[in-house]
């Protein structure tokens, strides 16, 4: 049996190295193809009307105008008289049409009654929530009373950020169409190898019968697991047109008002300290939407194992959209209200935060070296100890600037993965699984991997993935797929080597444990002048191909989980105008074994970018009076650009003993404490805590007002 | 001309699509093909609709001609009837530049431009960069400086780097943060794009 390890560090060749990533000329020339770009032959597209109240019943609908329209193949009631609709953008009816305009036209001639009922879309203030409230059991740990009484100092604050939208480029939707009762499936979505169960399970038809594929995706950021009411509505709807492919892709307003919404989270919390530094107690009532399912619950306090603690927390069900797995669920709001209170904390204490957290950083537990070496490095990247000073910048003019920091976990395991491998006679070698590339780079590794394992050249590995056909590997999510694929396909390359060696040894008058693979041959690891080409050792294999599978989890430890990173920023504040203008940020990295740092740096930048997004600019806007989103389009729903990022250094911790980890998902990790950061950096520049994200002119200048 | 497919109003209220569609009526540019000219306030229109007119495009050196409703988007035209899905749409509304490509020289959100009154201009789509099966410099500065993620919107920020790189063909940092600030990135590569864009500059 193989020995399952990763390559040593002296002997890779590709793993490590900063190769640009596999479908990069496709991405760049418009050649790769999204689910968008997607056009079968015959093809219908279709539209769904949604329903422009928060809380309604159907009392009638009457569509026979849309029936009628020419071009207008299928209406489909989505949803009958009589229901109760909980959001606005809930589905109602959808159509498909020979095009689009005319499918807008037939949306537009529906008419549908409904009695309005009364709605909640506030989520900020608790006390407007009435009986919709939703507490969690009280959670004690040792004596947070006493510890209260014995601390030196205490801080009081309130933090929040509200619920902001995943706002994919790519929005979501599907192709479906139907070849008797075959049904073919193309839709953007993190998991090719689940979606034709959920499906199936929904149409009631076998799971075998179902067939899912897609290539590129365009971004999901955990709101595109599942095939959702649009996708199954688009089987169906197809299947009404006699099985023509229908297109249903979300209009950008739907995508926002009902495909991403990661929960709230605002809290109140009084965290104490000896007049040392030592953190001694914690109390926090939390509380937050996701929506009519309810929301999330903040892991509090974050990282930190404070000794003494008191933790509640509400879900308010209101009327909107349902919360959606965003990048790091329910971490960076954690952190957000964590590390504020803990930088309130240190401001009482007239401490500098990097000393305070350094003075408990055991409290971080069994990562606390590493948190211990990430903040001094960060430290001496962002030059914390020149540039930092106590809070409210006294310098002149209108222009303040500050620093702030924070930090993160998360566990990144990687998921289960299969994957098959096949050397055939001639040389090729063939890899499928049923993963899927959300930007990682999934293809990437999965062709480092295999190329660094069987020694050959990247350009030989025919890698397919993106089709439900191909053995089932786990949704991307939870930073779990370069764990998953990187180790089942590690697996399957020494598997189908190891069945290699056995063939060949003869000709090389060798015992298959002394061969090995190197810049595509196969050699006697003490002699390698005895040796095979590729292509002639493949000849060996007597016109009959080997096919492995390999998996994830599996023998050897080519996996492991849990990273911590830090990261600092430095923000301006204008205070007569309360814009805040992020200077830089530095990002201090653990990830294990890192297989390409070029697309790990770019995780890290990427997350740190969408961070810099929540943090200062989007927020899903509800209008309390109509129930309905007032910011659904990117005008209003602002994300981050070029212009708004100033400077980001990031650096990957990437030591032996990272590295002999082996590979840890690194997707969620940077997002988690940028809003933190950045919060209390404005705290520290203009000396008053925003209490609440995003950092916009009116919050700022609210707080300077206060 | 037209097939009178659906003439009935389209409803209340004026989308920004209606506006768009009234606006290119109004227009008394010549237009070449498919219109009727009517006579307003003294002034020759030129008026399509309300059913399909014939159009004719010129996209990346090839004279195309569909029939279009005149409410039809030139974004909508390339992806639907012409099959170049390179530009994408995403929030369709004139802010994320996915849709960018270069109309007569400019860099244009294609979401935001009637078919109609994208006639007789000249049309570069991100298909025309690659010569063969060659990348252009700033298509391989992408590449090399992983300027993408998911890559969705990776082709309209290679359209609106050309024709930055066209205005100015050796910017500073801080013209690059600007100059591409037309375009919107949800993976956050924005870091790889401004070293993308330096790379180019220099070749």
């Amino acid at each position: 049996m193989p020995d399952y390890r990763w390559p040593e560090r002296e002997k890779r060749r590709l793993i490590g190295k900063r190769i640009s990533r596999v479908d990069g000329p496709a991405k760049v020339s418009g050649k790769a193809k999204y689910t968008y770009d997607v056009k079968r032959p015959g093809m219908l597209y279709g539209k769904i009307l949604r329903c422009p109240y928060a809380h309604a019943k159907i009392l009638s609908i009457d569509a026979s105008k849309a029936e009628r329209m020419p071009g207008v193949k299928a209406v489909k009631v989505i949803q009958d008289p009589g229901t109760e609709i909980f959001w606005a953008g809930d589905e109602i009816v959808g159509v498909a049409a020979v095009d689009e305009t005319t499918a807008d036209d037939a949306i537009r001639s529906i008419e549908v009654q409904y009695e309005v009922l009364p709605h909640l879309v506030v989520d900020s203030d608790p006390s407007l929530a009435g009986d919709r409230l939703r507490p969690s059991a009280e959670e004690v740990k040792g004596n947070p009373e006493r510890a209260f009484e014995e601390s030196d100092v205490t801080a009081e604050g309130i933090y929040g950020t509200p619920v902001i939208t995943h706002c994919c480029m790519e929005s979501h939707g599907s192709i479906s169409e139907w070849n008797e009762d075959k049904l073919l499936v193309h839709i953007s979505t993190q998991a090719v190898s689940s979606i034709s169960d959920a499906m199936a399970e929904a149409l009631k038809i076998p799971a075998g019968n179902v067939r899912t594929k897609m290539d590129h995706m365009g971004g999901g950021f955990g709101s595109k697991f599942g095939p959702d009411r649009w996708g199954i509505e688009t089987a169906r709807i197809s299947r009404l047109a006699g099985g023509k492919p229908v297109k249903i892709m979300l209009e950008r307003d739907a995508e926002l008002t009902v495909a991403g919404a990661r929960p709230s989270a605002y809290a109140r919390v009084k965290v104490s300290a000896r007049k040392d530094g030592t953190i001694l107690a914690w109390d926090s009532e939390s509380w937050g939407t996701g929506g009519i399912g309810g929301g999330g619950r903040p892991p509090l306090p974050y990282v930190f194992d404070i000794p003494h603690q008191r933790i509640r927390h509400m879900s308010i069900i209101n009327n909107i959209g349902s919360a959606r797995a965003w990048r790091a669920p329910n971490h960076p709001q954690a952190c957000l209200i964590t590390m504020g209170a803990l930088e309130d904390l240190a401001n009482k204490l007239e401490m500098d935060p990097l000393d305070l957290v350094l003075k408990n950083i055991e409290l971080t537990g069994r990562r606390s070296t590493v948190y211990e070496e990430e903040f001094l490095k960060a430290a001496e990247l962002m030059g914390w100890k020149e540039k930092w000073h106590p809070r409210g910048d006294k310098t002149k003019g209108p222009v303040k600037r500050g620093l702030g920091l924070a930090l993160h976990t998360w566990g990144g395991r990687g998921h289960g993965s299969n994957c098959d491998l096949t050397i055939h006679p001639d040389g090729t070698t063939d890899i499928k699984l049923g993963t899927q590339d959300l930007g990682t780079g999934t293809r990437t590794v999965i062709t480092i991997t295999a190329a660094e394992t069987l020694g050959l050249p990247m350009s030989s590995i025919n890698l397919m993935i993106g089709d439900s056909l191909f053995p089932v590997s786990g949704a991307s999510g939870g930073s779990t797929t370069v764990g998953g694929v990187s180790s089942s396909t590690r697996r399957a390359a020494l598997d189908a080597l190891s069945q290699l060696f056995e063939k060949v040894a003869p000709a090389l008058n060798a015992k298959p444990g002394d061969l090995e693979a190197v810049k595509g041959k196969i050699q006697v690891r003490k002699d390698p002048s005895r040796s095979l080409t590729w292509v002639e050792a493949c000849k060996s294999l007597g016109g009959t191909p080997i096919t492995v599978r390999g998996q994830n989890p599996g023998p050897g430890r080519l996996a492991s989980s849990g990273v911590g990173g830090v990261q600092m920023a430095d923000v301006s504040v204008d205070i007569e105008t309360g814009v805040v203008k992020m200077n830089r940020m530095v990002a201090v990295q653990d990830c294990g074994l890192i297989i390409n740092p070029k697309l790990a740096e770019s995780q890290c930048y990427g997350g740190m970018i969408m961070g810099i997004g929540y943090a200062l600019y989007e927020e899903k806007i509800m209008d309390p009076a109509s129930g309905r989103m007032l910011n659904p389009n990117m005008e209003f729903y602002k994300l981050a650009g070029n212009g708004d990022i100033g400077e980001l250094v990031v650096h990957m911790m990437n030591s032996d003993e990272h590295d002999g980890r082996g590979v840890i998902g690194l997707g969620e990790p940077p997002v988690i404490s940028p809003g933190a950061a950045i919060s209390n950096a404005v705290a520290n520049a203009i000396g008053v805590r925003v209490p609440f994200l995003p950092l916009t002119p009116n919050r700022v200048l609210e707080a300077l007002a206060s | 001309m037209s097939k009178d497919n659906h003439s009935k109003d389209q409803g209340s209220g004026l989308s920004r699509r209606e506006f768009l569609k009234i606006s290119g009526l109004s227009l008394s540019v010549p237009l070449l093909t498919g219109g009727r000219t009517l006579k307003i306030s003294g002034e020759n229109v030129t008026v399509y609709g309300p059913g399909k007119s014939p159009v004719a495009l010129s996209v990346n050196g090839k004279t195309y001609k569909v029939e279009l409703e005149p409410r039809v988007t030139l974004l909508d035209t390339l992806r639907q009837e012409l099959d170049l899905t390179g530009a994408k749409r995403v929030c369709d509304g004139g802010t994320c530049g996915a849709c960018t490509v270069i109309i007569d020289g400019k860099p244009v959100y294609s979401c935001s431009i009637l078919a109609i009154d994208a006639q007789g201009k000249e049309i570069t789509t991100v298909e025309a960069m690659m010569e063969g099966d060659r990348l252009h410099p700033i298509q391989q500065a992408f590449i090399d400086n992983d300027a993408q993620q998911c890559g969705f919107c990776t082709p309209g920020f290679v359209m609106a780097a050309q024709a930055f790189l066209r205005e100015k063909p050796h910017p500073t940092p801080e013209e690059v943060k600007t100059g591409l600030g037309g375009n919107l990135c949800r993976c956050g590569t924005y870091m790889g794009i401004r070293a993308a864009i330096m790379q180019a500059s220099k070749g």
